[in-house]
């Protein structure tokens, strides 16, 4: 239900996510669970049969509660929104999350910041997946080109047995600003977590990303893969970390940081341990430029060396 | 159409490609066979200007017109291109957004049609990235698509052959066949002197030089007798 008083602001929130290309039929769908937070107003907050949204806001931001019953199976992706749509300000999500056992549900993100000049958006998260239950969570942030904002995503996901931990974050559009990305996934006995991040640094961003998974069940996998492109003089720095404590356990770090320049700076820290005989944990981690024979592969099909560049770079990103 | 005069590349004093000419006609698939280290896939480097490589001596004639000196993209513009002995795979770049760019942007059932020459099944494809998911054979499936796809005046083919199994030969020779009757010409790189039969003329590289070119079946006899068993691998002057 959307509060009278802020339906303008609610529509200012709708245009800059269609604005940013999203799909503004999946937020006013009243078949489809969603919360809509503009700093740190709810402006909707809709729950459907088998999950329930509560939120409270704060001084700085607002803290949601978000419940996935046991055994419901979620059909239509959950869409968050988050943002500020002012040049300054300040956005606190503390987000706790509760997919109960043999539960799914997918949940798409989206943060706004169309016109950051001094922008913070944090968000704090706790996270629980039951036993065998499936939670794929998408976050796409759209920036605007003044690089005037800080993102601090943190989260710590716990995977029940046979849980299921899929994350996506991708920050491909407007100026990153100043990233520090830092999820940290436990996983019990045959649990999964796959943990995604994409990102295109351009001008002087920073980015830090920091994926950390720890297999401690027995046949738990986890995937930490990151996928970061940088040009002008924007540095990143990304941290991979598997930790394999179990029998069976099988993890993977996977990096890949193009640098299209001379003066972007790319560091990859690959991290891998096994505490247990019978775990195995592997790593690769590509820092360069773009790679020469990709992109002649273009030009020789007629593209101009930037078209190339962009069709690759766009491939990685997607 | 093209012509190549003189040829040469010399780099870091050693000589690559030594005085070589060729003459590619409009609508001809010419075979160029060799054996490996002659010089193959240098040709088709200097040709497309790919990997840095620009002759030291003579001269690339396309369509009346020099393009040594033009970049790749200028050259694919005039008409030309190439599929790479191993096709580069591109994260992320799906077949059916490659066969896209690659037709100019042509129609969503252009790339299907591509993909059914080569022998591969569209929707078990299409969807699919051209990145290492894919094994050698496929890849150079999809790379052979993507050249027709592009309708190209002179497509340069490195080794089409090399990896691919024996069911699907037939398909990349069927593929040449077809963009030849597209009206492509095709300077078929190869070191196999069946593949080089599907010719109209072959010539016999030998380090870095032609030192044959005639009609396939004698030429590639020819070079079977003379270069198979050749005990002075690229030393021209004793094989002429």
């Amino acid at each position: 239900m959307i509060r009278y008083s802020v339906e303008k602001e609610y529509q200012g929130m709708i245009d800059a996510y269609e604005k940013a290309g999203g799909d503004k039929s999946a937020l006013q769908s009243k078949d489809v669970a969603k919360l809509v937070i503009h700093q740190n107003r709810v402006l909707a907050s809709d729950g459907v049969k088998g999950l329930n949204i509560e939120t409270r806001e704060t001084e700085t931001g607002v803290d949601v509660n978000l419940l996935v019953e046991e055994g419901a199976k979620i059909t239509r992706p959950v869409h968050l929104c988050f943002g500020i749509l002012p040049k300054e300000g300040l956005q606190e999500i503390v987000m706790k999350v509760n997919a109960r056992d043999n539960s799914e549900v997918h949940v798409i993100a989206h943060c706004i910041f169309p016109n950051a000049v001094k922008v913070i958006h944090k968000m704090d998260a706790d996270i629980e997946i039951g036993n065998n239950a499936r939670f794929d969570y998408k976050e796409t942030h759209y920036h605007g080109e003044s690089g005037g904002i800080e993102v601090i995503p943190k989260a710590r996901v716990k995977v029940g047995k046979g849980g299921v931990w899929q994350s996506t974050f991708a920050l491909s559009q407007g100026l990153v600003g100043k990233l520090d990305y830092d999820f940290e996934v436990f996983c019990q006995e045959k649990a999964v977590a796959e943990l995604t991040v994409k990102a295109y640094g351009k001008g002087s961003d920073d980015i830090k990303i920091w994926e950390k998974i720890h297999l401690n069940g027995t046949g738990a996998r986890g995937l930490a893969k990151s996928r970061i492109v940088l040009s002008d003089k924007a540095k990143a720095e990304v941290k991979g970390e598997t930790y394999g404590n179990a029998p069976y356990a099988r993890g993977h770090v996977d990096c890949m940081e193009l640098v299209n320049g001379t003066e972007a700076v790319a560091r990859a820290i690959p991290i891998v341990s096994v505490t247990n005989g019978k775990a195995k944990v592997t790593h690769e981690a590509a820092i360069g430029s773009i790679d020469r024979k990709q992109v002649e592969t273009l030009m020789a099909r007629g593209l101009d060396e930037d078209e190339a560049v962009d069709v690759i770079v766009r491939g990685i990103l997607r | 159409m093209l012509k190549v005069e003189n040829l040469q590349l010399t780099l870091n004093g050693n000589s690559i490609i030594n005085d070589l000419s060729l003459h590619v006609s409009e609508g001809e698939i010419h075979g160029i066979l060799g054996e490996n280290g002659t010089g193959k896939t240098t040709i088709a480097n200097l040709i497309m200007g790919t990997n840095n490589y620009k002759p030291t001596g003579g001269r690339i004639i396309f369509q009346g017109q020099d393009i040594a000196e033009l970049s790749v993209s200028q050259r694919a513009k005039k008409g030309i291109t190439l599929a790479w002995q191993e096709p580069a795979r591109v994260e992320g770049l799906r077949v059916r957004d490659y066969l896209k760019l690659s037709g100019n942007n042509g129609k969503a059932e252009q790339a299907e049609h591509y993909l059914r020459m080569v022998g591969m099944e569209p929707a078990q494809y299409l969807d699919r990235d051209i990145d290492a998911t894919l094994s050698g054979g496929e890849r150079k499936r999809i790379e052979l698509a993507s050249v027709l796809a592009m309708h190209p005046k002179l497509a340069i083919l490195d080794e089409p052959d090399s990896g691919i199994d024996i069911v699907a030969l037939p398909l990349i020779l069927n593929g040449i066949l077809e963009m030849n009757k597209q009206g492509s010409s095709v300077l078929l790189i190869t070191h196999s002197e069946k593949m080089a039969e599907i010719a109209h003329r072959v010539s016999v590289l030998c380090a870095g030089k032609i030192v044959r070119t005639g009609a396939p079946v004698e030429t590639s006899q020819w070079f079977k007798d003379n270069c198979r068993t050749c005990l002075h691998i690229n030393e021209p002057s004793e094989v002429i």
